[in-house]
């Protein structure tokens, strides 16, 4: 695996003054948070502001550059970074930036054709634990394939949305017009090939933008195409081998993995870009009047596999909660740090305004479940307590079954946190999941156990019922 | 695409069941500073890039792409479930998972050994499923036999997982012996390997598995599961009676690796399947797709207490509320379900797992084609590669 650089190879490039500028104590501390890759050399201002340290800066940008370069898509808050990656496996170090979902407008829309279209894609979301799911960017297809038309759409898009774009077209007349129209916007060029490198690296070259460097599945002719851009004077390269799916998947999946194994491990610096998947692809072959679920189902399932196996960036036509909505969280799954526990402190909650009457329920510290019943409970709307048992961060089947959550650790949390003392009942709700251990827990606690619902979306009706206080 | 067997459902649309709204027939699923570290071929091409801005190219570059092969020391065990006449069972066929010598669809590296397989679950009892999912079932929950044939018949099941769920103390007691005659219903109705899952109650679970162990003798079935909690009297039965046990873990790596060790007191390696429990997509899923990750690169980079096939109780993506809920915003819950299913069984399919323990039948659909369509590299050509950019795709679809 590449080498990664650690402490003593960074602390002699900072300045040495302990000025605690980035927040840090010392520079010690700074060069070991830079080698754990949790602060940004950018917190270091003197670096950047004084002109004395310029040597270090170069040396230090080339010294913590990833494996895998990162580059900026479009400007301002909505900006997006893709790439930044240092390991190959999850589990190596971490991901960062996660896979870029850009949606597609043709350029053949009428004004408010196009006005509708960005507005479902900056209008899709999905709250989950505690944060919006969101998609990321605007891909401008050339349908029209024409040049104007394509450029008039450009700026037309930059009117409507802050957000960042990509100029789709194979035809360099048209990425010339529309990089012309919206260049300050810092769009993404798709694509150079291997016929069209010199016209469209030019254009990328003019204006400094990034280039897509597109080839149809073959990986000699991507190092050569990428040899080339870079010999002319392209910086700033997003790799795409091409996305074939169903029985061209493997081949594709392949490729992607070739190609980032290439650059994290194998330390091939030629391939140490972004990389970018289509599964729009999948749309070539929908016929009009067909039912469009199954090209839907078909680029799921392409884009599941591109998210997974190291895309930086996907191309998706699909808008529908079904499609995104899977593909929104196995994004979370694959980028969450695996390092940290996805837990929350365990304790006593309380909820609405709480007294002796009301009902006292037990769930456990996984963020997700605690988030989950959290959600669920304000919903309701009632008074509550909650009691959150430190299960190591486990979910309540998992707790359960791994005997992380047992009678006798609900039993100590309801004394830890003095329950008995905040009401006047001894009735605790157990979570559904739980119902294996409600008799053991009755006999550790001394408390009546009712079994809750199965999955928390049944609490409010659950409490609502007033089954709970029933004898 | 594979044409699939006359018999089985052969177009989604089936598999979707009553959602009316789909009408999805003939389809098939189908430069400054060269640092002087630079390795020479990267070199090389730095300084022709060099050279090449003063003049600019006037002509494609010409690189060739190495193949970044790794070092793996070690091979996945192969292990075998389901037994012929030639080998004293009373299967049509046997099913191997494992051997594989690189990590998960490397194909550079190493094609699969065995492609993965798909289980399906089958209960004793009537249990309470998603509506999606219990569409499917309900003529048959009340006959286990029946539905046994179902899975195989209608939904291509490699194998068919048998759970005596109703042996929990808390949903019937049923006892070994009863449950042992369900067992032999099912070994009527179905050809197909079976594996024998426990109701996951500590009591009953030991003599429940041992009295499986017993009664399919000669069948070389995979008991489910070994614990930590619970494993000594399933070894000594399986190890009696020739059978295979699934050594089952709650997402941790050191516990896997310290019950495969107590097994192997008993056990040979060909007799032992890993799970690590899965997790439903959003819910977790990533400690399943990493565990699986590392158990394969542990096993093939020579740790032998890691070197076995994997399996995933994949049907408890259904745990995930988005799965099933019905909530007309977020898409109609008859997709929404399969296609959970399906993607959490895709992470875990690239992540490593051999075996997957399923249900809706458009998701092992699912997985059958993905399994086709990653086992090997196929010759693309340009028309596997079409212009995206520019094809028309209607307005609201």
């Amino acid at each position: 695996m590449a080498k990664l650089p650690g402490p003593l190879e960074i602390y002699p490039l900072l300045p040495g003054t302990n000025c605690k500028v980035c927040g840090e104590a010392n520079c010690m501390a700074f060069a070991t948070k830079m080698a754990e890759h949790t602060v940004k050399l950018k917190a270091c201002t003197p670096l950047y502001e004084e002109q004395k340290y310029a040597k270090k800066l170069t040396k230090l940008e080339d010294l913590v550059r990833p494996p895998i370069r990162e580059i900026t898509i479009g400007v301002g808050d909505k900006a997006v970074n893709i790439g930044g990656k240092l390991v190959l496996y999850r589990h190596d170090l971490r991901y960062s930036n996660p896979t870029a979902f850009f949606l597609d407008i043709s350029d053949n829309l009428d004004s408010d054709g196009l006005a509708k279209r960005v507005k479902e894609i900056e209008d899709w979301t999905y709250i989950y634990i505690g944060q919006n799911l969101r998609l990321d960017g605007i891909a401008l297809r050339g349908v029209s394939k024409d040049p104007k038309t394509f450029a008039n759409a450009a700026k037309k898009l930059i009117e409507l949305t802050e957000w960042p774009i990509m100029l789709c077209s194979l035809d360099p007349s048209m990425l010339a017009a529309a990089a012309m129209a919206i260049a300050h916007k810092r769009p993404l060029l798709y694509a150079a090939t291997m016929d069209t490198w010199s016209e469209v690296g030019e254009i990328a070259v003019k204006h400094g933008l990034p280039l897509v460097a597109h080839t149809s599945g073959n990986l000699n002719d991507l190092a050569t195409l990428v040899t080339t851009l870079r010999a002319l004077g392209v910086n700033e390269i997003v790799l795409d081998p091409g996305t074939a799916s169903k029985a061209g998947l493997g081949t594709t999946v392949d490729n992607f993995t070739q190609l980032r194994r290439s650059a994290t491990v194998a330390d091939n610096e030629l391939f140490g870009f972004p990389l970018l998947s289509t599964p729009i692809s999948v749309w070539a072959d929908y016929q009009d009047g067909e039912a469009p679920e199954l090209t839907k189902w078909d680029e799921v399932l392409t884009a599941a596999s591109s998210i997974v196996r190291y895309s930086d960036i996907v191309v998706l036509h699909s808008l529908d909660m079904w499609t995104n909505l899977p593909l929104t969280f196995l994004r979370s799954n694959i980028y969450t740090d695996p390092v940290k526990p996805v837990a929350v402190e365990a304790g006593l909650v309380e909820f609405g305004e709480v007294g002796p009457d009301v009902p006292v329920m037990y769930t456990t510290n996984f963020a997700l479940t605690y988030f989950t019943v959290e959600s669920d409970i304000k919903q309701a709307g009632v008074n509550a307590y909650l009691v959150v048992v430190d299960t190591e961060g486990m979910s309540v089947q998992s707790a359960v079954a791994g005997r992380k959550l047992t009678a006798d650790k609900v039993a100590e949390s309801l004394q830890e946190y003095g329950v008995a003392d905040k009401v006047n009942h001894r009735i605790l709700i157990s979570p559904g999941m739980a119902a294996r251990i409600s008799g053991e827990t009755e006999e550790a606690t001394g408390w009546t156990v009712k079994v809750g619902p199965q999955d928390s979306s049944g609490i409010p009706k659950y409490l609502q019922e007033g089954k709970w206080k029933e004898e | 695409m594979t044409p699939l067997k006359e018999d089985k459902t052969s177009s989604l649309d089936e598999l979707f069941g009553e959602f009316s709204e789909l009408t999805l027939e003939n389809v098939t699923i189908e430069v400054d500073e060269l640092k002087i570290s630079l390795r020479p071929m990267v070199q090389q091409m730095a300084r022709a890039a060099a050279r090449a801005v003063l003049t600019g190219p006037k002509s494609l570059i010409s690189a060739k792409f190495v193949p970044p092969l790794g070092e793996y020391t070690s091979s996945i065990h192969e292990v075998t479930i389901g037994s012929t006449k030639a080998g004293g069972g009373t299967r049509s066929k046997t099913v191997t998972i494992g051997g594989h010598t690189a990590p998960a669809w490397d194909l550079f590296q190493a094609p699969p050994k065995h492609p993965p397989i798909v289980a399906a679950d089958v209960f004793d009892m009537p249990i309470s499923l998603a509506k999606a999912v219990k569409m499917h079932y309900k003529e048959v929950m009340e006959d286990p036999a029946e539905w046994a044939k179902l899975v195989v018949d209608k939904f291509g099941a490699d194998v068919v997982t048998l759970h005596l769920i109703s042996t929990d103390r808390r949903l019937g007691d049923t006892s070994p012996s009863d449950a042992a005659k369900t067992i032999e219903e099912v070994l009527q109705a179905v050809k197909v390997p079976i594996l024998i899952g426990s109701a996951g109650d500590p009591e009953k679970d030991g003599p429940v598995l041992a009295k499986a162990a017993e009664v399919c003798e000669g069948e070389r079935t995979l008991l489910c599961s070994a614990t930590v909690d619970v494993y000594e009297p399933i070894a000594v039965a399986a190890k009696k009676y020739d059978q295979v046990v699934l050594s089952w873990t709650s997402l941790d790596i050191n516990q896997q690796k310290e019950l495969n060790r107590r097994l192997v007191d008993w056990l040979r390696p060909e007799q032992i399947v890993i799970d690590p429990t899965t997790a439903a997509l959003g819910y977790g899923l990533e400690y399943a797709f990493t565990m699986m990750q590392r158990m394969r690169l542990g096993g093939l980079l020579g740790d032998s207490e890691l070197q076995y096939p994997i399996s995933s109780g994949t049907t408890n993506a259904w745990a995930a509320r988005e799965a099933w809920l019905n909530l007309p915003e977020l898409g109609p819950r008859e997709l929404r379900g399969p296609i959970w299913e399906s993607v959490t069984a895709l992470a875990l399919l690239l992540a490593g797992n051999d075996l997957f323990m399923m249900m809706h039948p458009a998701a092992i659909k699912t997985i059958h084609d993905l399994v086709d369509w990653l086992r090997e590299r196929r010759t693309t050509t340009a028309d596997d590669y079409p212009d995206w950019t520019s094809i028309s795709i209607p307005e609201g679809v």
